[in-house]
């Protein structure tokens, strides 16, 4: 079965970029598509986002196949929240027939924080349940024991926060999504560089490629909203201050210096084997961070 | 266990009422006068404000325990006053709900909401600790419940959600794993959490559930 590109690049030791890309609410492509041509000879793949925080959108499967006609290297984003493990499977064998060959696990945001507050949340099964079922469909079998008539090969992924507080419970589970047999990380964002080294050091021991997450900063009013309400991110007070010293009209300047500052950081010292970036909205500008960070 | 309930809005048991002009209440006195949904004073509060909007309140009491058989009793004693009304309105729970409707041909409604079964921690704070899933896990989790206490019924751990031990749904809720972690650790049993469970079976008993006690010469074949 064909190896995908991004696990060959995971394995040649080259430091990966990964970049977000978000559908769009509605059925018109035009902006996504522009992104996706922007960006998909400049990183190593394409995450498309599930519906990202629990907000209906334009599917990730579509996402991922808009990036793989146009030549790109799709991640799929998939969340355990809207889909249980009849449709999670199907949707795995429909993206593998279409050359979509990266998946990244996740457990999902809840309802609640969505837009469609009254929805049933499905959580059928989590996102190690999730990565177990993608290496068992891999191996010939569905879940439930059936055999497969073709199966599927996936290069999987997960999710870590490595500034949760209290650590230890992110850590056990990280644990068993690698053995569930996960092979890249793109973890939460982090900003704490000195802290970020810290959580590598441990994980450097576990056989999985690392993607540190990027998040860009675009204003200090944003930078507190993400201490407020973001769980597992600290916005360091330095890095608010720093945005609100750029002046006026310029805080969105300082934070793609100060996100290819951290890539830079990163890659110099090797801390990590990649950066995953997450420019919400903003992916316009993610040339220009790549060419902060020297990449 | 209690089942706790929650009072319908006022506008919506209008609504239900509509073209009733006569009207039986019937509360209880187990979970919803506890929960001060359904006892006396909110009965007989629900009757002035019936009698406001100019509806006949043909009778009312409150059943020592609605989902019990002894209703049929109680239903009896009243059956005139139930019989001239044109509907009954219960503040019980659901399960008194389904109990009162099999004692009367009169449309029954509620006027609570049914919103879990629950334990009351401290006086007046009700918590759901169980969804009767069918397959108790709590021995691996030490004592607390993922599947009820998590709001997404994570069995691996938390999410990425959680923070300083607070849930992503509400920040005053505790995460469910945090305290599973917590207790987990105490006891010296942290494997139990490094331990995978695998997909739960959601149809261990397919809905509608039932359950049928065999008695002991039914036993007697082998059968279960």
């Amino acid at each position: 079965m064909a190896v995908s590109k991004f696990k060959e690049a995971l394995n040649s030791g080259k430091f990966l970029v990964t970049c977000e890309i978000g559908p769009p609410k509605g059925t018109d492509l035009t902006q996504m598509l522009h992104h996706v041509d922007l960006l998909k000879y400049r990183v190593d793949a394409l995450n498309v986002t599930d519906h990202q925080s629990s907000v209906m959108r334009f599917p990730s499967l579509g996402g991922c196949l808009s990036v793989k006609e146009k030549g790109g290297e799709p991640v799929l984003q998939m969340t355990c929240r809207d889909r249980n493990r009849l449709a999670l499977q199907a949707d795995l064998m429909l993206a593998h027939t279409r050359g979509i060959n990266n998946v990244l696990c996740l457990t999902g945001d809840s309802v609640i924080v969505g837009d469609h507050k009254g929805a049933k949340g499905v959580f059928d099964l989590d996102s190690v349940q999730l990565l177990r079922a993608v290496r068992q469909m891999e191996a010939g079998k569905d879940m439930a024991g059936n055999d497969l008539e073709g199966g599927v090969s996936f290069c999987a992924g997960a999710v870590v926060t490595p500034e949760a507080t209290p650590i230890e419970p992110q850590l056990i589970k990280f644990e068993k999504k690698v053995e569930a047999g996960a092979e890249f990380f793109q973890t939460q964002a982090i900003y704490d560089l000195e802290r970020f080294a810290k959580f590598m050091e441990y994980a450097r021991q576990f056989p999985v490629k690392i993607l540190a997450g990027i998040v860009l900063l675009t204003s200090v009013g944003m930078a507190k909203f993400i201490n407020a309400n973001i769980p597992g991110i600290v916005v360091p007070q330095d890095l608010i201050d720093e945005l609100a010293n750029a002046g006026r009209g310029r805080a969105l300047h300082k934070g793609i210096e100060i996100a290819g500052r951290m890539i830079a950081a990163l890659k110099k010292d090797a801390i990590c084997d990649g950066v995953h970036i997450m420019a919400i909205g903003k992916e316009e500008v993610v040339p220009e961070i790549l060419a902060k960070a020297g990449l | 266990m209690r089942s706790i309930t929650k009072r319908k809005t006022l506008d919506e048991i209008q609504q239900y009422l509509k073209g009733f002009d006569h009207v039986y209440i019937l509360g209880c006195g187990t979970c919803t006068t506890m929960t001060r949904t359904g006892g006396k004073d909110q009965v007989l509060e629900m009757r002035d404000y019936l009698e406001g909007l100019e509806k006949t309140i043909t009778g009312w009491t409150v059943i020592p325990i609605a989902c019990d058989e002894m209703t049929e009793v109680a239903m009896k004693e009243n059956e005139r006053p139930i019989r001239n009304a044109g509907c009954v309105l219960v503040m019980a729970c659901a399960l008194g709900v389904h109990r009162i409707s099999t004692y009367t041909n009169n449309p029954v409604i509620p006027a609570l909401d049914t919103l879990f079964i629950g334990l009351e921690e401290k006086p007046g704070h009700f918590r759901e600790v169980c969804i009767q899933c069918g397959q108790c896990v709590l021995g691996e989790t030490a004592g607390i419940c993922p599947v009820s206490e998590c709001n997404k019924g994570l069995l691996n751990g938390p999410c990425g959600g959680t923070n300083d031990g607070k849930c992503e749904v509400d920040k005053e809720k505790d995460c469910a794993w945090t305290l599973i972690y917590r207790r987990l650790k105490l006891q010296g049993r942290l494997d139990l959490m490094r331990k995978y469970h695998p997909p739960k079976n959601y149809q261990t008993a397919p809905r509608p559930k039932s359950v049928r006690i065999r008695t002991s010469e039914e036993n007697q074949d082998g059968s279960v």
